[in-house]
């Protein structure tokens, strides 16, 4: 293609980096662009000008995901202010379906990454666990989209999640233990005999698309 | 099925009847009876008492016959799980049809019976189809949506034409012999023997259970490609009617025109009848009990009416039972669903059985016969090489695209799994014989192909699959947290999606669920399923109400709910505990009991119990849990006879309540277990153990008792777990009230626990009242004082708005035993033999909250009034102390409870109560307090006037 020619050797690090193809990051580039008004780095408020992002239940975490410093690899806690456009990238590699030439030690290693950072929206503290507190807090969000669900029925949910989850992961338990939260091992126990390869993808499409019109 | 009714049939089936029939034998030879001549002109004589009047009954008794022969055949299948296992069914009724039709053509010579196109088309596909539609897996489906149409409409195209084409080929270079049959026939026949039957496909697939996607890939395609069959049919049709020179480039843009008037047409056409059926249900409320019929009737409509404008039938009823079966399901009753769902497998089942049957019998027929091995043979050869050829093209272009790749297995077991059935059977059947002169040999081709197809594919798969290890559907219990995960993933998703500027399919989705969740929904669901509508709760739902039942099934189990009783052996805990999670039903109730009987047991008050398993204990507690899990076990259904009235709502009443009440078993368990909040060993134990003094204690304010240096450790302990006790509820409280109680929760979890699990203290907000609390290491001096306050001041620890019914009045008590109580050694002596008794109260009352607040005001005065009953001299000591440990459980019970569960509740509570105090003293007493006026405040007068007595 046209495009790998002038390929720059900006962007060929960033297709090292990410693992997006050049073409993917033109596209992607084109809307950062579009989404930081021609800036150079993103901010908090420029996520606010996406219409269809509006209605997304959840929506205030997955911004503050683009912004945690954990899933852009830079501190282990903390967020950043503003992102750049290989920051940009770097979140959005994590949705990358994974390649078809992959071997078993590279699956098992995407796997984790993409876990990572779903741990990382539920655990808002950064302390390693989500607590009962910030998974009920995620799941009254999670729910929030539908007005007939109360407040208190989402609760009971993380609760019983919760408990589920210490099921799963310490199964036999003293009556006198106490489950703290969920750590990451537990969180990949739990996930265990999901394929999340095949449910946390999005097509990242090579081709102009009819989205950039908007 | 079409009886063909001959004149003759019935004198020359006699034979046949009684070798079909040997169970009906009677009938035939009543039968030959009534042919005797002499019969009919006896008959004219008088007015016949009994009169035999076959051919009255005839078409519809023997189709009623051939339905059961075919059911008891399923019987007779299924007695050898051998043979079912390796053989499909479908394949067994097609033998059982060769060997039924053979009998039959053996008795008569005529092939009586045959599959007619009228009959397979408008009775027996519909139900299968509209199956497979109201049942569909949805997401699945149209996430793979694209893949499906690829291969429903590419694949079938390119199947009939490659077949068609290859045959005619073939047949120029002459190896079939002298045939007359031109290209257009070829393409004709080519087009109908091209589609994969959804009818095989579904009753080979379904034995074969593999893994979702695959299964969804061959099966929608199975059910798309109608369309393109149907459009192919009818456009060669015509063109054979026509004739080949005839044909003009028109007509064949005709063809492709009509070929998304008919699917798009036939898939509108299903939609508005889902719509319309969706609004129907959403009326039915008062009429539940034609609501089932409504799903069918309307369904069927919507086929009939794309067949009457000859659209896609197929299409038409696929996608009725798609669009209408989320609202459906929501509207109509939890019994109707049922129905719904039964009725329609029934005739789903009973329909293929039916076909597969007749397919075997109608093979049977010498006259439709004509053999061509070269044509049949190579028509075997064309249709698995070319599906084979088209799937691994289609899939490599799809692989392109799609996340989850499609891998040669899948492609093998894709190819391998194009069955054909009896919709090629039954267009073939259609042809007509002026026009096609091959007629025969198209059909008993297409029976050929049918029965390679189903019996050998069929057989052959199983193995197959087995070898080539293909991923197999594994059946998941659900999980609430996949399922959130699974809500945040689409979430997460689509806002991906928006943010990298994408329409994808996630985009796609969530536009959708939006749109349906502002208008579809509000339109067509009833109100109250609206709110019940949302995955997550379902799942939680399922599982509380799993839990609740497999506990009772457990009980029933092991008899008589004796587990429960059985907390004083530990080892029953433990054993649940160690309990894997399950994925069976047996391991789901021990599942469901670990949660449960750690509830049972884990419990402050539980703990206690298991040392003292008094018989009165465990009839209290058995009788508790049997009130509350077996709610109204055998209530009485009254047998009236209603053709409008199925049963009273009481499942769902009861339903719901065992529904509300695991939900808090649950979430109680929960917080006492996983979070461990206030169950440290230490306190456990010492609670056990002093458990029997711990009223003593609470004396201690007295300062009578200073010398028991022991005590005041254990008042101090015990007033602990006092504190641990409410808030165990608190969490659940919480929920239901407005979080005035909370601080409970936060003071036990500073001082009981030593575990700094902050979270569930963490949004209760911290009232004055924990400081004290806080404090405790503190006030321990304060023992030294025992005449201090202070101790007593954590049992007034209460939410205010709970304390006022009873704490009111109890803590004036208190303050007066203070001040007048005598030295307290004298009291707590009688009480000491006690302790087993009272605590099984406590606990009773404790696990199974008796009232809710509300009502509970005159109650609980009864309650603390009792105890006042008791003789007098210890009784006021006994008050004093008694209500102490009732107080907290019975706090606790105001929060929980269902209102119009409580007094019964509380009258056992309260019965068994007196019932143990000394008795003779309890009239008199009795009649003094009731003499008294009834209400809170009053209360501490009247003790007033007993402690002057005194």
């Amino acid at each position: 293609m046209g495009s790998s020619q002038s390929m720059s050797e900006e962007v060929r690090e960033l297709v090292s980096k990410t693992g997006f193809s050049s073409d993917q990051i033109e596209q992607l580039h084109r809307r950062f662009k579009q989404l930081s008004g021609n800036q150079l780095t993103i901010r908090k408020e420029n996520f606010n000008n996406i219409p269809d992002l509006e209605l997304n239940p959840i929506r205030s975490k997955i911004i503050r995901a683009f912004f945690d410093n954990r899933n852009l690899r830079k501190a282990p806690n903390g967020l950043a202010d503003e992102i750049n456009f290989e920051d940009f990238l770097t979140i959005m590699s994590y949705f990358r379906p994974i390649e078809t030439n992959m071997d078993e030690e590279q699956l098992e290693h995407c796997r984790k990454e993409k876990l990572r950072f779903l741990f990382h929206m539920y655990d808002s503290d950064s302390d390693g666990r989500i607590t009962l507190e910030e998974y009920r807090n995620v799941v009254e969000e999670l729910l929030s989209g539908n007005p007939h669900i109360e407040k208190e029925s989402a609760r009971s949910i993380a609760d019983g999640a919760m408990m589920e989850a210490a099921s799963v992961c310490v199964g036999q338990m003293q009556p006198d233990q106490v489950y703290e939260g969920i750590t990451f091992d537990d969180f990949l126990k739990i996930w265990q005999g999901i394929d999340i390869e095949t449910k946390m993808h999005v097509r990242f499409l090579n081709m102009e698309t009819i989205a950039l019109c908007h | 099925m079409a009886f063909k009714a001959r004149g003759t049939r019935l004198k020359l089936g006699f034979p046949a009847w009684g070798l079909l029939f040997l169970a009906l034998w009677m009938l035939p030879r009543v039968l030959g009876t009534e042919e005797i001549p002499g019969h009919n002109s006896h008959a004219k004589e008088g007015f016949q008492i009994v009169t035999f009047k076959w051919s009255h009954v005839q078409d519809p008794y023997i189709i009623a016959l051939w339905i059961l022969v075919a059911s008891l055949a399923k019987i007779v299948f299924h007695l050898s799980h051998k043979v079912t296992s390796v053989v499909p069914e479908s394949a067994l009724l097609i033998v059982l049809g060769l060997i039924l039709g053979g009998i039959v053509w053996a008795a008569d010579h005529i092939a009586s019976f045959t599959l007619t196109p009228t009959v397979f088309f408008f009775y027996l596909l519909p139900p299968i189809v509209l199956d497979a539609g109201y049942f569909m897996p949805n997401r699945l489906f149209f996430g793979n949506l694209g893949t499906i149409l690829l291969y429903a409409v590419i694949g079938t195209v390119w199947n009939a034409a490659t077949t068609g084409l290859s045959l005619y080929g073939v047949y120029l270079s002459g190896i079939m012999g002298e045939l007359s049959i031109g290209l257009l026939e070829f393409l004709l026949f080519g087009s109908l023997i091209a589609a994969v039957d959804p009818v095989a496909v579904l009753a080979v697939f379904e034995e074969v259970h593999v893994n979702d996607v695959l299964f969804i890939i061959v099966f929608g395609e199975s059910l798309l490609n109608d369309a393109v069959t149907v459009v192919l049919y009818n456009v060669f049709d015509s063109f054979v009617s026509l004739g080949a020179d005839k044909v003009t480039g028109v007509d064949c843009v005709k063809g492709i025109v009509s070929f998304f008037v008919v699917s798009l047409g036939g898939t509108l056409i299903g939609i508005i009848f889902a719509f319309l059926l969706s609004l129907v249900t959403r009326f039915t409320k008062h009429v539940r009990i034609i609501e089932p019929g409504f799903v069918f009737i309307i369904s069927y409509l919507s086929y009939l009416t794309s067949e009457m404008l000859s659209l896609s039938a197929i299409l038409a009823i696929t996608f009725c039972g798609i669009c209408c079966q989320k609202y459906v399901k929501a509207n109509i009753s939890e019994q109707s669903a049922t129905t719904v769902r039964y009725t329609m497998k029934m005739l789903a089942s009973g329909a293929e059985t039916i076909i597969f049957m007749f397919l075997g019998i109608s093979a049977v027929d010498p006259s439709i016969w004509t053999w061509n091995t070269a044509f049949i043979l190579l028509t075997l050869v064309f249709i698995s090489v070319y599906r084979a050829i088209g799937v691994v093209l289609q899939t490599w272009l799809l692989n392109k695209y799609r996340m989850v790749q499609l891998e040669i297995i899948d492609q093998v077991v894709m190819s391998y799994g194009g069955l054909r059935g009896a919709v090629a059977y039954a267009l073939v059947v259609l042809l007509d014989e002026k026009k096609v002169k091959a007629k025969n040999l198209f059909v008993s081709t297409t029976i050929i192909v049918v029965f390679f197809t189903v019996i050998f594919q069929g057989l052959t798969i199983k193995p197959l699959v087995q070898w080539l290890k293909v991923k197999k559907s594994e059946h998941r219990e659900p999980k609430l947290n996949e399922k959130l995960h699974g809500r945040a993933f689409d979430h997460i998703l689509s806002a991906i999606e928006d943010i990298s500027g994408q329409i994808g399919h996630n985009y796609l989705r969530d536009k959708w669920s939006n749109f349906d969740r502002k208008v579809l929904s509000k339109l067509l669901m009833r109100r109250s399923a609206q709110k019940s509508r949302d995955r997550i709760l379902n799942v939680f739902h399922e599982l509380n109400l799993k839990d609740a039942i497999s506990y009772v099934a457990e009980g029933e189990r092991r008899g008589s709910l004796a587990f429960i009783r059985s907390p004083s052996t530990d080892n029953i805990v433990n054993v649940d505990f160690s309990t894997p999670r399950p994925s069976t039903v047996e391991a789901s109730v021990s599942y469901l009991l670990r949660e449960n009987v750690s509830t049972v047991c884990l419990d402050m008050q539980a703990l206690e119990q298991r040392r003292k398993s008094i018989r009165d204990t465990e009839d209290t507690v058995t009788h508790h849990t049997l009130q509350q899990y077996l709610y109204k076990p055998r209530q009485e259904y009254k047998h009236l006879y209603s053709r409008h009235e199925l049963t009273s709502n009481e499942d769902e009443k009861q339903d719901k309540e065992i529904f509300h009440r695991t939900m808090r078993k649950r979430l109680e368990s929960f917080k006492s277990t996983k979070l461990g909040i206030n169950q440290t060993k230490k306190t456990a134990k010492l609670y056990k153990r002093e458990r029997g003094q711990k009223r003593r204690n609470s004396s201690i304010p007295n300062g009578k008792i200073p010398m028991e240096s022991p005590t005041h450790d254990f008042a101090f302990k015990e007033k602990e777990l006092e504190f641990s006790d409410p808030e165990e509820t608190n969490e659940y409280e919480s929920e239901q009230m407005s979080g005035g109680i909370e601080f409970l929760a936060s003071v036990t979890q500073d001082t009981a626990t030593d575990s700094t699990t902050g979270e569930t203290g963490s949004d209760v907000p911290l009232t004055g009242y924990s400081s004290p609390r806080e404090k405790l290491p503190s006030w321990k001096p304060d023992q030294a004082n025992p005449t201090s306050g202070p101790p007593e001041k954590p049992l007034l620890l209460l939410p205010a708005c709970l304390q006022r019914p009873w704490t009111q009045n109890y803590s004036s008590l208190d303050n007066r035993g203070i001040s007048t109580l005598p030295p307290a050694s004298e009291y707590t002596k009688p009480y000491e033999g006690k302790p087993p008794e009272t605590s099984p109260k406590t606990n009773s009352s404790q696990k199974n909250p008796p009232p809710a607040n509300p009502g509970y005001g005159p109650e609980n005065k009864g309650d603390s009034a009792n105890p006042k009953q008791d003789p007098p001299a210890v009784g006021l000591k006994e008050e004093l102390v008694g209500p102490a440990p009732k107080a907290l459980p019975e706090k606790r019970t105001l929060l929980n409870m269902h209102a119009h569960l409580r007094s019964a509740a509380a009258r056992r509570v309260q019965s068994r109560r007196s019932f143990h105090r000394p008795k003779p003293l309890r009239y008199p007493k009795l009649q003094k307090l009731a003499s008294l006026p009834q209400s809170c405040h009053i209360l501490p007068h009247s003790l007033e006037q007993e402690e002057t007595q005194l």
